[in-house]
């Protein structure tokens, strides 16, 4: 039996994805009009309860700063990724050797690990294999790895988009995970302190 | 002035986002394995895309396209990555993949250590 409070939560988290395809359907009629604004309204609720997906847990939580931050600097990879793969590409003399990296993410949030994986992926020269969801593993290809040196360099911006992206919009819990106090022993040490 | 600069702008952006599409196809036939095939197809396109649709943008300057060329990047960021995942992912397990040409192989490693 689900509880009111359950079922009201339920509806609130798919409330964000409901607006994302409102925005859309504004974004490729390209101009605002109320008429638009209820027929959005419309297919997406129709979309939202047809297509029905498992709930995201939210953090609840934005940094609008961190989060523009987290974006430009994306940006940025991207291009200078771009570059570089593509003069990997042409250059005369073709090496290649790629790796299969594991790197342990910090968070245990399913949508900051989604995130993660995205904005490394979408960065050239790095797949994601496989995700190991329980203990936020990513797995990922890495093209014109030479060293153990550029494994190490690869590994921390990895780690440091991941840092980024919580900043930005991941929950209070994982900035202090980031910060390397874990909220187990947080919660370990409130409860020295209250017996 | 400014219409040289515009000129010379629309230049830039079009020849970059040709150059990466030429780069992706020149990829696609020089590297040697799937994994590192999929690098080529799906990354420096979304720069090249990126690049064209900015330029589309620059020239017809209303909400309209600004708003459309947003939907297209979005779509193609959240796309290609899932693209090329799922088609790594199958490589990978039907073992499609040359191990000579990896220096590490964390994913083998931890599988044959379980």
């Amino acid at each position: 039996m689900t509880t009111p409070r359950e079922r009201r939560g339920a509806v609130g988290n798919q409330i964000p994805p409901l607006i994302a395809l409102i925005v859309l359907w504004m974004l490729l009629w390209g101009e605002f009009s109320w008429l638009n604004l209820l027929i959005a309204l419309v297919v997406g609720i129709v979309v939202t309860v047809a297509f029905y997906l498992v709930p995201v847990q939210l953090s609840g939580r934005l940094h609008p700063l961190h989060t523009v931050v987290f974006f430009v600097r994306l940006i940025l990879d991207i291009v200078r990724a771009s570059i570089d793969v593509s003069w990997l590409a042409v250059k005369p003399r073709l090496v290649t050797s790629n790796a299969i990296l594991e790197i342990r993410l910090r968070t245990r949030s399913d949508l900051i690990l989604t995130w993660t994986a995205v904005a490394t992926s979408i960065v050239p020269g790095s797949i994601v294999v496989d995700i190991d969801r329980e203990s936020s593993i990513l797995y990922l290809h890495v093209l014109n790895m030479q060293s153990a040196r550029d494994i190490e360099s690869f590994r921390r911006r990895v780690l440091d988009t991941e840092r980024r992206i919580v900043r930005g919009f991941g929950s209070s819990e994982d900035v202090e995970r980031m910060r390397g106090v874990r909220p187990a022993d947080r919660r370990a040490s409130r409860l020295k302190g209250t017996s | 002035m400014s219409a040289l600069l515009h000129d010379v702008l629309t230049a830039i952006l079009v020849l970059a986002g040709a150059a990466m599409c030429l780069a992706a196809g020149i990829g696609l036939i020089r590297f040697p394995d799937v994994l590192s095939r999929l690098h080529a197809a799906t990354k420096p396109q979304i720069f090249g895309l990126m690049a064209v649709t900015a330029d589309v943008a620059i020239n017809n300057f209303s909400v309209g396209t600004v708003t459309l060329v947003v939907a297209i990047v979005v779509f193609q960021a959240l796309t290609a990555p899932m693209a090329a995942h799922l088609v790594g992912r199958a490589a990978y397990e039907t073992e499609h993949l040359r191990p000579d040409l990896l220096i590490v192989d964390e994913l083998r490693d931890r599988r044959a250590a379980r």
